[in-house]
């Protein structure tokens, strides 16, 4: 059985998955968490389904990417069971997309989900009214705290055995008679082949749906004047555009089922509505939001430096102890120490990091803080062109920059998404972070570390201005909705930094190992010279050691990778013994800034296309060197 | 009427209008946007960053150039 989760963004979906599938699905308390969908098998009361949690779409459309997955998938798959998950506080506006599900045909549950938020807010739905209304069962559930999914699911095994789909809504009479001649003007010239039913392409196609308007259009040309003249028909006797006619009858139709099925008693007086009047204030707001970075990045590299000092002693006597057992120079010392290398480095320097900055952004996404700084971000974010919104991608892009440019997608316009991308790439990533704490910040303190970041941002800043310059065109703007604050589950942010540190732990790391042992291999056999001397330009201009030349090719793998080179090619772990703070001030810049790792090269590919990506992959690197080059001339002013 | 930028906070306002193309009114749609709603302007951003509106119940932030867009009839205190 294939059960599907469809809901509007941030209404819980993946945090239902997540409580039966284990945690899989990246869930967050912001919209659009989501931008793939995510399976996985599930087993209910000893039947195996497939469980499916779709991204979050507010209407059963195609006009953006996620909408596009969703759509796509409940149209082309084979679906047994639609969960149609709503935040029970939001049941009128989320009503709206139930409506078009039901015209999907496929067996549905309705979950209201955050029934708590619906009772605080003095919103009490009569369920048993509800589900006779739509004829589809349905269910009480909070999902974060584990409730009533059992029951949930019970009834959705059911409704899949009995294969039963809910009742149609009816609009008035004169669009309901729009909607079937055009329903019956199209079935006369379409066979059975069509993967969706008549209603529903009647009304996708009064609405204007990019999708089944090409879909018709490339298929039908000759239904191209049948479609206007019913959308002509429509509009003329309503006095508005056909698709603001078929919406203006859902919305009334949602908003009677509302009143019929919810009463509205008094709203409990909610303290985080006090909390967004210090944390949204147009001056307390920014100052909490700084505060906020500070304490973070502080306490990160707090705890990632009082790990760091102790274990690169150990690593580096391991290193010596493998020279003395295998002999210094044999092939076995080398493959041993790099080895120890590879493994001790990402163990005392990469996950002292790692964990705590990734623990510290799931905590930051599931109290539902990102969305506010969205808000108080959108008008220095029209400086650089874009829009609030953008700024979630770029928040992101701090963990890593794939799922960044992921997330780029939520922002609606073409343009603003290459420049949205273009940010997300620029932005250091953890792996980055790793290096800015491990060498600017371990060897000259904290502050200059957080002078990286703040250089990094006046960067991006006037790059995102320049693009907004060269790309002129109207931003549509934000419209971006502000969830309420949620406490986050203990078991959720652990398992989401989990999630995110296995790719570390299972990817990076056997890389980093590998990549030493390659290092070495290459120095064993003499080859690291000409490496070196064919990227001696770029070491040249940065005033770089040249044996420093190999590990910026392998930061384009994996960015941790250059560091953890950095101190094999060297060949210690004390890098101010072989480099000047400078130096290592430049080496930090410059890895920061230039071309990303290869992960992000393919998901700007699958983002921008490749000819942008091509542009992005040069420009970083000439902006790189660039910059690179200032910070050479700052160090040398300063020691 | 006025449009929803130059409405006074805190103050029940009803949606006249929406100006703009299908996609504008698509994606006010999506968030419970809709002529004959009433909205309440809770907050606004400095520097001419985006509004807080309360639309039935729940919190959206919209940002200047769209709220312009959005033409409001007075205010339904009175109903």
């Amino acid at each position: 059985m294939n059960i599907v989760l469809v809901g509007q963004p941030n209404c819980g979906k993946s945090t239902i998955f997540n409580e039966v599938a284990g945690y899989r699905s990246i869930s967050a308390n912001f919209p659009g968490a989501t931008i793939q969908y995510t399976k996985s098998q599930i087993n209910v009361n000893g039947s195996v389904c497939d469980l499916v949690d779709l991204p979050g779409i507010y209407s059963l459309s195609s006009f953006d990417e996620a909408e596009r997955v969703s759509q796509q998938y409940l149209i082309n798959e084979k679906v047994d069971v639609v969960v149609n998950v709503m935040d029970a506080s939001l049941l009128g506006r989320s009503m709206e997309l139930t409506l078009q599900l039901l015209d999907l045909k496929i067996p549905m549950v309705l979950c209201l989900n955050m029934i708590d938020e619906a009772e605080k807010k003095g919103i009490f739905i009569d369920t048993d009214k509800l589900a006779k209304t739509l004829g589809i069962p349905v269910v009480t559930t909070v999902a974060s705290r584990g409730k009533g999914i059992n029951d949930l699911f019970r009834k959705v095994i059911g409704t899949g055995k009995e294969k039963t789909t809910g009742i149609i809504q009816k609009n008035s009479k004169d669009v309901e008679q729009v909607i079937e001649k055009l329903a019956a003007a199209i079935d006369k010239s379409l066979d059975d082949s069509l993967p969706f039913v008549g209603r529903l392409l009647s009304i996708k196609l009064l609405e204007n749906d990019p999708f089944f308007v090409s879909y018709l259009e490339q298929s039908h040309p000759e239904l191209t004047t049948v479609i206007e003249t019913y959308q002509k028909q429509l509009s003329k006797t309503h006095g508005r555009p056909s698709d603001a006619v078929i919406n203006g009858e859902r919305h009334a139709l949602c908003l009677s089922i509302f009143e019929e099925t919810a009463t509205l008693g008094k709203p409990k007086i909610d303290m985080r509505k006090q909390v967004d009047k210090v944390l949204m204030h147009n001056i307390w707001g920014y100052f909490f939001l700084l505060l906020f970075l500070y304490l973070f990045f502080n306490a990160i590299f707090r705890f990632g430096a009082m790990v760091e000092a102790p274990f690169i002693k150990i690593v580096e006597s391991s290193v010596e102890h493998m020279d003395v057992m295998f002999g210094t120079g044999s092939v076995w010392s080398m493959v041993a120490g790099a080895v120890i290398n590879g493994f001790g480095g990402g163990l005392g320097i990469m996950l002292p990091y790692l964990v705590p900055f990734l623990f510290g952004l799931a905590v930051l996404e599931d109290i539902g803080y990102l969305p506010r700084v969205a808000f108080l971000m959108d008008a220095f974010m029209h400086k650089i062109g874009l829009h609030g919104k953008a700024i979630i991608p770029a928040v992101i892009g701090y963990g890593c920059n794939v799922p960044a440019i992921m997330a780029a997608r939520i922002v609606e316009s073409p343009r603003d998404r290459f420049i949205a991308s273009v940010v997300a790439a620029m932005v250091p990533c953890a792996a980055r972070m790793t290096i800015i704490m491990g060498l600017v910040g371990f060897y000259l303190g904290g502050t200059a570390a957080m002078f990286i970041y703040l250089a990094n941002i006046i960067v991006i800043s006037i790059t995102g201005r320049v693009l907004s310059r060269m790309l002129p065109e109207v931003s549509p703007g934000m419209l971006l909705e502000i969830p309420q604050y949620q406490v986050p589950r203990i078991s959720s942010l652990l398992q989401k930094t989990w999630l995110r540190l296995k790719e570390f732990i299972f990817i990076a790391w056997p890389l980093l190992i590998a990549g030493s042992v390659i290092l070495g291999l290459v120095e064993y056999i003499h080859l690291t010279v000409p490496v070196n001397k064919l990227l001696s330009p770029v070491t040249w201009i940065l005033g770089l050691p040249e044996s420093t030349g190999i590990t910026l090719i392998f930061g384009v793998f994996k960015k941790e990778l250059s560091m953890m080179m950095l101190f094999q090619a060297v060949g210690t772990r004390d890098l101010l013994s072989v480099m000047t703070l400078g130096q290592i001030l430049t080496f930090t810049v410059f890895v920061v800034f230039y071309v990303p790792c290869v992960a992000t090269i393919g998901a700007l590919y699958k983002t921008v296309g490749s000819k942008r990506m091509a542009l992005i992959v040069l420009f970083t690197f000439i902006l790189a060197l660039a910059i690179g080059f200032a910070t050479r001339a700052l160090g040398w002013l300063i020691w | 009427m006025t449009v929803l930028a130059d409405a006074q906070k805190n103050v029940t306002c009803v949606v006249a209008d929406i100006l703009g193309g299908v996609g504008v009114r698509r994606r006010l749609n999506q968030m419970g946007i809709h002529v004959g709603d009433t909205v309440v302007v809770r907050r606004s951003g400095i520097m001419g960053g985006p509004l807080l509106v309360e639309i039935h119940g729940s919190e959206v932030a919209i940002g200047r150039g769209m709220a312009r867009k959005i033409v409001v009839g007075g205010d339904d205190t009175s109903k």
